[in-house]
């Protein structure tokens, strides 16, 4: 075979690869020195180790309100998309009404919209419904968001699921119900995870949306928004690896009982 | 299950299906009414503001005022040069990853997916801390002598750039490695068992089947960073505005609400339109999860 003729290409085409994975760890890897850092501002590399940023965080109730805000955003942002998003990828996917393919393609619309858009959009509006600053109306508009992404993980999971054996189960007297509780969605569970650790982590680290509804009551992304404004000191460096370790944790997590299919959203 | 007196097995199929579609659509409607009233109609009236009194004005201070127009430009100049720039990395890295072991691949799709699921704020904030004048990239090349004067590297578009492109290189990485996996790679085997170098095999046979992703990437990279506002916003300092950062500020500072509404439908249209010319070059190439 001519495998090794071009075995200096293969070499050089894993020397570019490895390059540009070190581009995209390098931020994550640059903020884990600077939040444990002694010095007062940012210093690099870190003159000694500390907790102190870590202590100043947990000391400050503008960052512990933030956060649970924004815990309590993903959250219902996450029930509203998987109980109102699962629904609509069986009716999307089982129906043969017609024009049922264009109303699907329609459910994609909030992807390709700007964020930027529906964010003045739903501004004008909350702010006649003086929603402005009131967390479940961020969740709301996250919920927007997210829906497409749970009916194309969801979509993608139940088109890949052989319907016969629901018919199996009806054929022998069981509930519609009772079949898809039983049946359809325990095969269904890694797309399920894929879509719930989706709406989670998208709602969590929104910013946009939230900069213009969330008023005064900030959410943690609008908070650290106006902190980096401000001054850049090393809280936001400990705020962010935080935050990455609850992204690798629930990414983890997912891979281990979802399904691959955290890529499907891209590649959709 | 079924009715008592049994009519013709047709009709009886017919009432079946007709229960079975109005079940399926009451699945659906929450979720539709919720997308109707909280996208839907919010973005059709924003929309509509920007013809309010019948009025083309907007959109004419849009096409005629020299700074409008310079932004807009710019924001199609800064997404063209993100997308080029994220196509030349991911080609090679996506060859990489379609063409791995299983170790090199679980490593490298963890390298892409775990930055893709950090928040970009927090990205942005470490290009921050790493492209400033005194910055840990500046400090490092003038430890290591190459260096004299600090290179401007933040508040300007090279900043941009960066970060942006880090951001979206894994949405044209995922699409393009989808597409190499598809490619029978007993095609090029083909091709170079009949004699042809690697690197004609690769550009005769490879590339071109991989030419649906590279597409769907260029797209969804292009329309994203057309939108971009955080990144922008925070590392050009103020000297790189982009479309959505005039629109913000329309809205915010100026409340000139029907303008920012007219920046907003001008946004829409060129979104969709790169959409579809997209979708008019790759008709039918859709792709498959990896």
């Amino acid at each position: 075979m001519p495998r090794h003729r071009n075995r200096g290409g293969s070499i050089l085409l894993g020397i570019f690869a490895a390059l540009v994975f070190f581009f995209l760890l390098l931020p994550l890897l640059v903020v884990f020195p600077i939040s444990l850092s002694s010095a007062a501002y940012l210093q690099f590399p870190p003159p000694g180790f500390s907790w102190q940023w870590y202590q100043r965080y947990l000391d400050d109730p503008g960052w512990i309100e933030a956060t649970i805000r924004s815990l309590q955003v993903a959250a219902l942002c996450t029930v509203l998309a998987m109980g109102l998003g699962v629904p609509l990828a069986f009716f999307l996917n089982r129906s043969r009404l017609p024009g049922i393919r264009v109303l699907d393609r329609l459910t994609a619309a909030p992807i390709i919209v700007p964020t930027i858009i529906l964010s003045i959009a739903l501004y004008g509006v909350f702010a006649r419904l003086q929603l402005i600053g009131e967390w479940y109306g961020v969740a709301i508009a996250h919920t927007i968001l997210a829906l497409p992404f749970v009916v194309i993980l969801v979509g993608a999971g139940l088109r890949s699921f052989d319907a016969a054996q629901e018919q199996a189960a009806a054929g022998l007297g069981a509930a519609w119900p009772w079949i898809i509780w039983r049946v359809t969605l325990p095969q269904l569970r890694p797309s399920l995870v894929s879509a719930a650790f989706l709406s989670f982590v998208s709602s969590f680290d929104e910013l946009v949306l939230a900069m213009f509804l969330s008023g005064a009551s900030m959410t943690l992304p609008k908070k650290m928004f106006d902190n980096i404004l401000m001054e850049i000191d090393p809280t936001i460096a400990a705020v962010s690896v935080l935050q990455i370790l609850l992204v690798a944790v629930a990414l983890g997590l997912t891979s281990l009982f979802g399904r691959g299919a955290l890529t499907t959203t891209i590649t959709r | 299950m079924s009715s008592p007196r049994a009519e013709t097995p047709g009709a009886n199929r017919r009432l079946m299906a007709r229960r079975r579609e109005a079940g399926l659509l009451l699945l659906g409607l929450p979720a539709l009414l919720l997308l109707a009233l909280v996208f839907a109609w919010p973005v059709l009236r924003l929309l509509s503001l920007s013809v309010e009194g019948g009025t083309l004005a907007h959109f004419e201070k849009a096409a005629l005022d020299g700074l409008y127009v310079t932004v807009l430009l710019d924001s199609l100049r800064i997404a063209a040069l993100v997308t080029a720039i994220c196509l030349a990395l991911a080609y090679p890295v996506a060859f990489w990853l379609s063409r791995a072991g299983r170790l090199g691949l679980a490593l490298g799709m963890f390298a892409l997916l775990l930055p893709f699921w950090t928040s970009v704020l927090v990205r942005t904030y470490a290009w921050m801390v790493l492209l400033g004048r005194n910055g840990i990239v500046n400090r490092m090349l003038r430890d290591a002598g190459w260096i004299e004067a600090p290179l401007p590297l933040l508040h300007n578009t090279t900043g941009v750039l960066i970060g942006m492109v880090h951001v979206l290189l894994p949405y044209m990485v995922l699409p393009i490695y989808a597409a190499l996996l598809r490619v029978d790679p007993d095609l090029s085997r083909a091709a170079e068992g009949l004699g042809a170098p690697a690197w004609r095999s690769f550009l005769r046979v490879t590339f071109p089947l991989s030419l649906p992703g590279v597409s769907a990437g260029c797209a969804l990279v292009f329309v994203l960073s057309l939108g971009f506002f955080i990144t922008p916003a925070l590392l050009g300092g103020g000297h790189v505005i982009m479309i959505s950062m005039l629109i913000e500020q329309q809205v915010r500072e100026f409340l000139e609400w029907p303008f920012a509404a007219a920046l907003s439908t001008v946004l829409l249209l060129a979104t969709l339109a790169i959409y579809a010319l997209i979708g008019r070059l790759t008709r039918g190439a859709r792709l498959a999860t990896p």
